[in-house]
């Protein structure tokens, strides 16, 4: 169907619109390749609508801008890619001990160290497990088409203000950088919610702090706990996983994101061929979809996990399968992407094993 | 249907203009489409390439390592891809910058052509990016002309508007050049 | 009986922590009757950095946010943007601004961004246990420089005030002392006219307020105050650096 709502950008243009969508009027950021059309659009966008685009000193100094901002009750929000985003962290860390929302972008460069901008997963641990120093978590959302980038940057809104926490978009370049179509707007409205924890001034009410500094035993107990019932509410509800072609599979291929999307037509000729593999799909990396691997595995005792990196979310699969499942990984280390062809090859060689 | 492109060459040479026009002109056709590009950190000289799938069905792998076809404008890009175009599949090489010799398939559809001389005869020799889309479309039909055409304004950018009309001179002649080969 | 002196309102009801002869509780004090002379307490946001002076949200009566290490003016920048018709002051010690965060001050300041930082300037980091701070003079002796500071090796103590007033965004630098009545005088006044500063939409403002810590610099409060005069005072220079002119309101 000719859609005229339709629009052909790429990932990154995506999340830029989605933000200003969202009603986010607040961005700073750090130059930093394979995410640089994100602030381009919001530098030339987001005046349109009275809103704020502030190339900060540095990577910490824009996530303490955004730490600021989001004190001060507005949508915020900063993008990045690896080493920058490891510069954020000490800011991510005061955010989640403050609870404070915003949307963070990391469109991962292929590291360790500077690294290149070709295809990578390798800040799964980074982003999933906390990040920073401290025992906390963010919501992380993993997107695998340029609509997905579009919609996920506006729950991720949604999701921070509800949950009071950071929520981080990870993506790399394949999704950063490729362009396909696009809906825009047209869906429920995404609305700020009322935030009278913020910092306004206190006229009419008794000052508000802000604040991570608990030198207390007990009251350092007490807000640690207080955030880890808040991750474990995170874990009950809001789970988002994409179950596609499992009722009959024999074989469960787990992906998410770039890995995912490239996966997808190696199912699609796998079952061509009479392979009968299905996929999980990860939309949500933290909260991580444990039952769901679990139940899964309880039918299905083949799973493959397809990783654009020497091996990390299969920790969360092993940690989450059923005791029988037999977990097979295939990575490919950052840099060339992952082929379709290759992935087609690991399901063969599952299916190989398959009622051994 | 189902049908993807990797286009290839060196950075300046419109190789990611043409692919954005085609993406840009399926999907006015309804059609499905992932673009996806790949370059160096140069802005200028380095090597730049980019796949357009275009299909009626979802889209999975939008990074194509075997495509149907593939156009060619230089040749360390030749050296790259000639050996992974699927058999039966359409090679699109620039000799105008390619020796003829560095061609190894005779199992896909090999269209040779000059593409510089053909930009020049169509009125600007800068043109040859276009000049290689005609005889892309010729071959494959994979979309309409004036979808194509109608994209233009929105792909290109404005600075770029008054070259419309050469522009499509330029994919005309491309046209043409396939025509007097059959 | 006529009342002289009282508690500055936008300070709240409570004992200031401080160690004895620690100069932290005059200047929050100072900053406290900047806030009410303009009468702005109910629309002051304070930005609390880390060290001795994270605990600004005990003592003042205003909305506070805590900032990272060195990071208050990059905070500041973010509530401010947010809130462009609030007061938005940072309160930073030495180490936090002129070591850790001095990529922040720098470009905040030079950005112009409508805030005020205070400065205190002790020489050395007190919370941690009085380490070499960017401002410990030559031959100090502090924790981490037991033989004293030497030029070779920790350089020179970093001139702040000097070097921010280089920036053309900045509204307003001065550099003031609180180690007698009539310091601590013209220091209320400098802090007041850095505030006014930022309600006349002047851009950065910054007072540095060179200040005592008795307990690290292991000297009585009468000493340290003289160690201002007589060290601090002779290197830091007290002065104006930079002021533009508030134009007139018609």
């Amino acid at each position: 169907m000719n859609d005229s709502r339709k629009r052909l950008i790429n990932g990154n243009q995506a999340i830029a619109a989605a933000a200003i969508d969202a009603g986010c009027r607040y961005y700073f950021s750090y130059p930093i390749t394979p995410q640089s059309e994100i602030p381009e659009y919001l530098s030339l966008h987001l005046p349109e609508v009275g809103g704020t685009f502030l190339q900060a000193e540095s990577e910490i100094a824009s996530i303490n801008m955004v730490l600021g901002a989001s004190a001060a009750g507005a949508r915020a929000m900063t993008s990045s890619s690896g080493p920058g985003i490891s510069l954020k962290q000490e800011g991510l860390s005061y955010m989640a001990a403050d609870e404070l929302p915003a949307l963070i972008v990391n469109i991962s460069r292929t590291g360790p160290g500077l690294g290149g901008i070709a295809a990578s997963q390798g800040d799964y641990f980074q982003a999933t497990k906390g990040g920073g120093h401290g025992d906390y978590r963010i919501i992380v959302l993993a997107p695998s088409s340029v609509q997905e980038m579009y919609d996920l940057t506006i729950k991720g809104f949604d999701l921070a203000d509800t949950y009071r926490t950071p929520v981080m978009i990870l993506a790399d370049s394949v999704l950063g950088q490729m362009k396909e179509s696009v809906v825009m707007g047209g869906r429920k409205k995404s609305t700020p919610t009322k935030k009278d924890w913020a910092l306004t001034g206190c006229e009419g009410r008794s000052p508000s702090i802000i604040k991570s500094l608990y030198l207390d035993g007990d009251k350092s107990s007490e807000h640690n706990r207080k955030l880890f019932e808040k991750y474990q509410r995170i874990q009950k509800n809001e789970v988002i996983c994409e179950l596609n072609r499992c009722k009959d599979a024999d074989l469960i291929l787990i992906a998410f994101g770039s890995a995912a999307r490239i996966a997808k037509t190696s199912i699609e000729t796998a079952r061509e061929k009479g392979i009968k593999v299905g996929m999980l799909r990860p939309i949500t990396l933290f909260p991580f979809p444990n039952q769901q691997v679990r139940d899964i595995s309880t039918n299905i005792k083949d799973i493959l996990v397809v990783e654009q990196n020497t091996g990390q979310m299969v920790e969360d699969v092993l940690i989450s399968a059923s005791e029988n499942a037999r977990v097979t990984f295939y990575g490919k280390p950052s840099g060339n992407v992952l082929e379709a062809e290759e992935i087609l090859c690991q399901i063969e060689r599952c299916m190989n094993k398959v009622g051994t | 249907m189902y049908y993807d492109v990797t286009i290839a060459g060196f950075g300046g040479q419109g190789i990611m203009a043409i692919g954005n026009i085609l993406a840009e002109a399926a999907m006015r056709e309804g059609k499905n489409v992932t673009y996806w590009p790949s370059y160096s950190a140069e802005m200028r000289g380095g090597t730049a390439n980019c796949t357009v799938v275009i299909s009626t069905n979802e889209i999975g792998s939008p990074v194509v390592a075997f495509p149907i076809s593939a156009i060619i404008m230089n040749l360390p890009s030749l050296k790259k891809y000639q050996s992974r175009i699927r058999k039966d599949g359409l090679l699109i090489v620039n000799t105008s910058l390619i020796d003829q010799g560095e061609i190894q398939r005779d199992d896909v559809d090999i269209v040779k052509a000059p593409l510089i001389s053909l930009a020049r005869e169509a009125g600007n020799d800068r043109l040859s990016n276009m000049v290689a889309l005609g005889i892309f479309l010729a071959k494959t039909q994979v979309v309409r002309l004036d979808s194509l055409f109608e994209t233009f304004r929105i792909v290109l950018d404005e600075r770029y508007h008054h070259l419309i009309p050469s522009n499509k001179k330029a994919i005309q002649r491309g046209i043409d050049f396939v025509t007097k080969l059959t | 009986m006529k009342q002289v002196f009282k508690r500055p309102e936008s300070l709240r009801d409570v004992s200031f922590h401080f160690c004895p002869g620690c100069h932290h509780g005059i200047i929050h004090r100072l900053v406290a009757e900047a806030i009410d002379r303009l009468r702005i307490r109910t629309k002051t946001i304070g930005i609390a950095s880390v060290g001795c002076s994270v605990f600004l949200y005990d003592y003042f009566d205003t909305d506070v946010c805590e900032a990272p290490h060195g990071r208050a003016p990059a905070v500041a920048t973010g509530v401010k943007r947010v809130h462009k018709d609030r007061i938005v002051f940072a309160f930073q010690g030495d180490g936090d601004l002129a070591a850790i965060g001095t990529s922040e001050i720098i470009h905040a300041a030079n950005r112009g961004e409508n805030i005020t930082v205070i400065f205190v300037n002790n020489t050395v980091y007190g919370m941690t246990g009085g380490q070499m701070a960017p401002t410990t003079m030559l031959g100090q002796h502090t924790t981490t420089t037991p033989r004293g500071r030497s030029f070779l090796g920790d350089g020179y103590p970093l001139k702040v005030s000097e070097l921010l007033a280089t920036l053309e965004g900045c509204s307003f630098v001065a550099r003031v002392a609180v180690n007698n009545p009539a310091n601590v005088r013209r220091a209320r006044k400098m802090i007041l006219k850095a505030f006014e500063m930022q309600v006349n939409n002047m851009g950065f403002s910054f007072v540095e307020v060179l200040s005592a810590c008795p307990t690290n610099w292991k000297m009585t409060p009468l000493d340290a105050l003289k160690r201002v005069d007589n060290e601090l005072i002779p290197y830091f220079p007290l002065k104006v650096f930079r002021e533009k002119t508030i134009p007139d309101k018609l």
